[in-house]
């Protein structure tokens, strides 16, 4: 479980985040969501420590990851996995060379070993024969999905994805949807999801947090996202064709 | 203000960088593949601009010597002096500056907009460390002799280029340059290249791992990256040559 309290941000004059407060359960899927530039990633980020926030803090089951030195944080960053919107793939590496990078930093595995977890990890998330390839003659599905692979190539505790589907189609976007559900119950983890897509709100949003203005706005699950009365949630997920067609009517 | 901050900054990352790394082995591994990235891939252009700097500084000094007062070895002295002290230490460090620094500005500029260093940082890796330790070591090992290989082209060109044109014997500049010869100033010049080598290494380093944006700020990087290191390369020399050779 991870849970942020309080936690608030400003870049120069802009107040990115305000006193966001929330609990992210393990298990199950987390979703952060919210329209293009309300602070999603920027939580996202606080949660993991790339970017310092001004006032709160982050607590892993319990340990003040907020408080620790970058030396402390080692140890909780290497339960961590993470997708980047873009993959953040090592250019210089091949794809088995990516997977197995976090075992050859962190453990004594032999290269044998390493070799059959890295294709372990990429069997898990579909790729085949693509080990000897580097990220520039991958798709960005691919991409997705060779991140997804060295995200659990250390059996992270926690995932987190910022924009899994960004830039894909429909049926990949899908595909790493139901990966990022299916590793999430197989590893018993606590995933965090940022995104915009509705589609992903509505298949793995078991638990949601809307943020707005960077103000957490409303939680929770995809189930009673449909039938909120929240009007500036409701701007957000009723905006599509396809989803203005799952409103429910007024009085049914 | 800002060159102070930036000047903090670069402290600050010079400290980081200088941490106990995650695992020596690949960090030794990583040392030898940068030797390879930044030394090895230099050679050529080292060569070529050795050989001609040397030959004009020789066809000059034939020109401007044009007195019987002063004898003709005093080419081949000058020329060797010239290039040890300061042609190859410093104008091969510039040009190194450019070569070198843009490729580790722009290596690390595009790693930091696609998340790479991020990555790495999620990953509990220091990417300081990890990232710009190899090229700053890599740099200071493999530049000397880059150099010592530009100081003995250059002389030989000298000596091409005296061979080539007829403008003084072969014996008289072979004479010359072992006249006079100081251990000293090889010593000097190796000081000098070895301190170049850190600020072309580092300041490129600074001016990629902290930059925003896309594709155009990785090209900002890069020029920064070469700008600054070229002036500081400059500065240095003046400040080196004062406390070395006075």
């Amino acid at each position: 479980m991870i849970e942020g309290k309080n936690i608030s941000k400003t870049f120069g004059d802009r107040k990115v985040l305000e006193n966001v407060s929330l609990t992210l359960e393990k298990g199950i899927t987390n979703l952060i969501i919210g329209q293009s530039g309300m602070g999603k990633t920027v939580l996202l980020k606080c949660l993991v420590g790339l970017v310092k926030a001004d006032q709160g803090q982050v607590f892993y089951d319990n340990r003040a990851f907020s408080k620790m030195s970058f030396n402390e944080m080692k140890e909780i960053r290497q339960e961590i996995g993470m997708l980047f919107q873009g993959g953040a793939l090592f250019d210089s590496l091949t794809v088995e060379q990516n997977v197995m990078f976090p075992l050859t930093m962190f453990t004594t595995q032999t290269p044998q070993q390493k070799l059959e977890r890295a294709n372990f990890c990429l069997s898990r998330v579909n790729l085949e024969n693509v080990n000897k390839l580097f990220p520039s003659e991958l798709s960005g599905g691919m991409k997705k999905r060779v991140a997804i692979a060295r995200a659990i190539s250390m059996n992270p505790r926690y995932l987190f994805c910022d924009e899994p589907n960004s830039g894909l189609d429909p049926q990949t976007a899908h595909l790493i949807d139901e990966l990022i559900k299916e590793i999430t119950l197989e590893y018993n983890m606590t995933t965090v999801v940022v995104t915009h897509d509705m589609n992903s709100v509505l298949e793995i949003g078991e638990k949601i947090y809307f943020l707005y203005q960077g103000k957490l706005w409303w939680e929770g699950d995809k189930h009673n996202i449909l039938h909120t009365d929240n009007t500036e949630l409701q701007a957000f997920v009723f905006t599509s064709e396809l989803t203005k067609r799952l409103r429910p009517k007024k009085g049914g | 203000m800002k060159f102070l901050f930036h000047f903090g900054r670069y402290l600050s990352l010079i400290r980081q960088a200088f941490q106990q790394p995650q695992k020596q082995s690949i960090y030794v591994r990583q040392i030898l593949v940068e030797m390879e990235n930044l030394g090895l891939a230099s050679v050529g252009i080292v060569a070529i601009i050795s050989v001609f700097m040397g030959a004009v500084v020789a066809i000059q000094m034939a020109f401007n010597i044009d007195t019987p007062l002063i004898p003709s070895y005093t080419i081949g002295f000058v020329t060797r002096q010239s290039v040890i002290l300061e042609f190859s230490p410093t104008i091969i460090s510039l040009i190194l500056a450019g070569k070198v620094g843009s490729r580790i500005a722009s290596e690390l500029g595009t790693m930091r907009v696609t998340e790479q260093i991020d990555a790495l940082e999620i990953m509990g890796i220091n990417p300081a460390t990890f990232l710009v330790l190899p090229k700053i070591v890599a740099s200071m090992l493999i530049n000397p002799f880059l150099i010592g290989m530009s100081m003995i082209l250059s002389v030989g060109g000298g000596w091409l280029a005296g061979i080539a044109t007829g403008l003084f014997p072969s014996a008289e500049y072979i004479y010359g340059i072992q006249s006079f010869f100081h251990l000293y100033d090889i010593f000097y010049a190796l000081i000098k290249t070895v301190v170049f080598a850190f600020i072309i290494a580092s300041v490129s380093a600074y001016n990629g791992y902290y930059t925003k944006g896309g594709a155009l700020e990785v090209g900002e990087a890069s020029t920064n990256g070469v700008v600054y290191s070229s002036i500081a390369i400059i500065f240095m020399n003046l400040i080196l040559t004062q406390i070395l050779l006075a």
